[in-house]
């Protein structure tokens, strides 16, 4: 792989272990620009933990990870945040008592730079003040721009998760089950949230749902026992035997 | 009246420029005021003013404690740790080097902070219970340490000789405490109204981000645990302020400005006023430090009753602190309607 500008993601030889327990094993991932790739597999295949070896959270015992030709498997989640990745968390997390627009000013405030500035007011600086605006457009968020977030319904604070993770600007998106938890009248709002996420990202879901995975993803990966059964398109692995057996096999069989 | 000429667009956009600058006029008044209380006071209780200084002083250590408690959300019992450097620090520079006031000050500001800094380096990877622990623990090496080194520091018998030269050269510490309570509540102002900036600024909406959520802190890039040791070390500079104008005023050090006893009173003071909100700090130290005052020159031996009664009811029924009082009243006045 050459270095250069966005080229991606290249995961390699991934390894994890707690101990003799191998929670990783063996995973090689791309991730190129646009790219719109689910992650499957039964509880306990390891997505989590995966993703957690992405952002930083763990760090692997073996293997790579390169960004745009920069390994960063050795660098903390804060730095790898700064490098380009960033992640939603399976169970929203927020800042709960400021308001949708406080939530989404700290990710621009600290992506700018200016989190240790000490003298001027936080919502004074009119360019972040511009992209808090833009953001909450985005999202549909305005109405509530001044609501405290936990007074929002779930699948809000979803889009709120989603708006303050993209305003950190990333180039790899990693979505840990965004539709998890969200009431079935809403899940339309992620969807559409998923749809509309920028042309040049690159995004990694991690999800259940299946209607929102095949609807999403370009290309599919199934995790199982902490290593990759198998890739391809949401075609393809609709037809895989193996996998309908092992994962999708109650919901598919006819 | 020229309101009434703009255009309805116009209009719609400056209305929340002028509600927010009234909402700024209130507080400044309310600012002013409590100034306006603190000069009052100096007039009105003449005979009172070392234990009002000692209020004042107080005020600082639990501001610098809500910076940390209130807004991080890192519980310590372990701050008269950093108290007791700024004493120390101010007391044996005036003993040993130089008696000027506001040298003096800066040194025990400086002492403060850097003992904020090194134990911050421990402590902010620590959380819950082995936090608590531990800051208890910086507490009582430094007050062995002082208590051990005798020969410099007085030991037990506490720091004597401390002799401080007047403000400026002008304005000399006299016996009734005049000088040393109006320095200690210039020094007060000053330090409430940087705070206030502070945690109106970016650096301070951090502070509150990792109180709600450290996992999504570090989810957008922060790198927590350095803000903290930041943040630590800003509330030892503070706590070095109280310590050191203790020093200077009384002029007089013990061991005790280490002790447990004023670590637990200033978070059961700051719990009393309310966490996170600054004027939280004032109103919970002047209460509890009047109560305490006033039900142990009633009782000497059961007032500790009354505090412990009084933080009872306050924890149980508003556990926002007095601070939380108004909108309790407020909610309960329309439920009674």
């Amino acid at each position: 792989m050459s270095v250069g500008m966005n080229v991606g993601m290249e995961v390699k030889n991934l390894q994890m272990h707690f101990g003799g327990i191998v929670v990783a094993d063996d995973i090689n991932l791309t991730l190129k620009p646009g790219d719109r790739k689910a992650l499957i597999g039964p509880n306990g295949a390891g997505k989590t933990t995966f993703a957690n070896l992405l952002t930083g959270n763990l760090t692997p015992t073996g293997g790579s990870i390169h960004l745009d030709g920069q390994n960063i498997a050795h660098l903390r989640e804060s730095q790898r945040v700064k490098a380009g990745v960033a992640k939603t968390f399976q169970i929203t997390t927020l800042f709960k008592k400021m308001s949708v627009r406080e939530n989404i000013r700290l990710p621009i405030l600290e992506r700018t730079g200016l989190g240790t500035k000490m003298f001027k007011k936080a919502e004074a600086y009119p360019e972040v003040e511009a992209e808090v605006e833009q953001m909450m457009t985005q999202f549909n968020l305005r109405a509530h721009a001044d609501i405290e977030v936990h007074e929002l319904a779930y699948g809000q604070q979803r889009l709120v998760e989603l708006a303050l993770t993209l305003a950190l600007k990333p180039r790899i998106l990693i979505l840990d089950e965004p539709s998890a938890g969200v009431a079935a009248s809403d899940s339309h709002m992620i969807t559409d949230a998923i749809e509309r996420l920028p042309k040049d990202l690159s995004v990694l879901i991690i999800e259940h749902d299946m209607k929102l995975v095949f609807k999403v993803a370009n290309k599919i990966i199934v995790l199982v026992n902490g290593a990759i059964l198998c890739e391809g398109t949401p075609a393809e692995i609709g037809k895989n035997q193996q996998v309908r057996d092992l994962y999708l096999g109650a919901r598919h069989d006819t | 009246m020229q309101e009434t000429q703009i255009k309805p667009a116009e209009n719609l956009a400056q209305t929340a420029a002028p509600a927010r600058s009234r909402k700024f006029l209130i507080k400044l008044l309310i600012d002013l005021a409590l100034i306006g209380v603190g000069i009052a006071a100096y007039f009105i209780f003449p005979d009172n003013l070392g234990f009002i200084t000692r209020i004042l002083i107080m005020i600082i250590l639990v501001l610098s404690l809500d910076l940390v408690l209130g807004y991080a959300g890192v519980a310590t019992l372990g701050h008269a740790a950093l108290f007791g450097a700024g004493a120390y620090g101010a007391g044996l520079f005036a003993v040993y080097f130089s008696a000027d006031p506001l040298l003096g000050l800066l040194v025990g500001a400086i002492v403060g902070a850097i003992i904020a800094f090194i134990s911050g380096l421990f402590l902010m990877r620590a959380h819950g219970l082995t936090l608590l622990m531990l800051t208890i623990a910086v507490a009582q090496i430094l007050q062995e340490i002082i208590n051990k080194e005798r020969a410099i520091t007085g030991g037990s018998d506490g720091l004597l000789g401390i002799d401080m030269d007047p403000i400026f050269g002008i304005y000399a510490f006299d016996f009734f405490g005049k000088t040393g309570y109006l320095y200690a509540l210039t020094v007060l102002v000053i330090v409430f109204f940087a705070l206030k900036i502070l945690v109106a600024s970016p650096f301070g909406a951090m502070a509150k981000g990792i109180h709600e959520s450290a996992p999504r802190m570090r989810a957008i890039g922060t790198p927590v645990y350095w803000r903290l040791v930041g943040i630590y070390t800003i509330s030892g500079f503070i706590a070095g302020i109280a310590g050191a104008v203790s020093a200077q005023v009384t002029e007089l050090v013990s061991l005790e400005a280490f002790g447990f006893a004023l670590s637990a009173e200033a978070m059961v003071m700051l719990i009393l006023g309310g966490l996170g909100r600054l004027y939280g700090a004032i109103i919970g130290t002047v209460i509890f430090m009047v109560v305490h005052h006033t039900a142990a020159s009633i009782d000497p031996f059961n007032w500790l009753f009354v505090i412990g009664t009084m933080v009872l009811i306050v924890v149980y029924f508003v556990p926002e602190g007095f601070m939380g009082l108004p909108v309790k009243l407020r909610r309960w006045l329309r439920w009674q309607k």
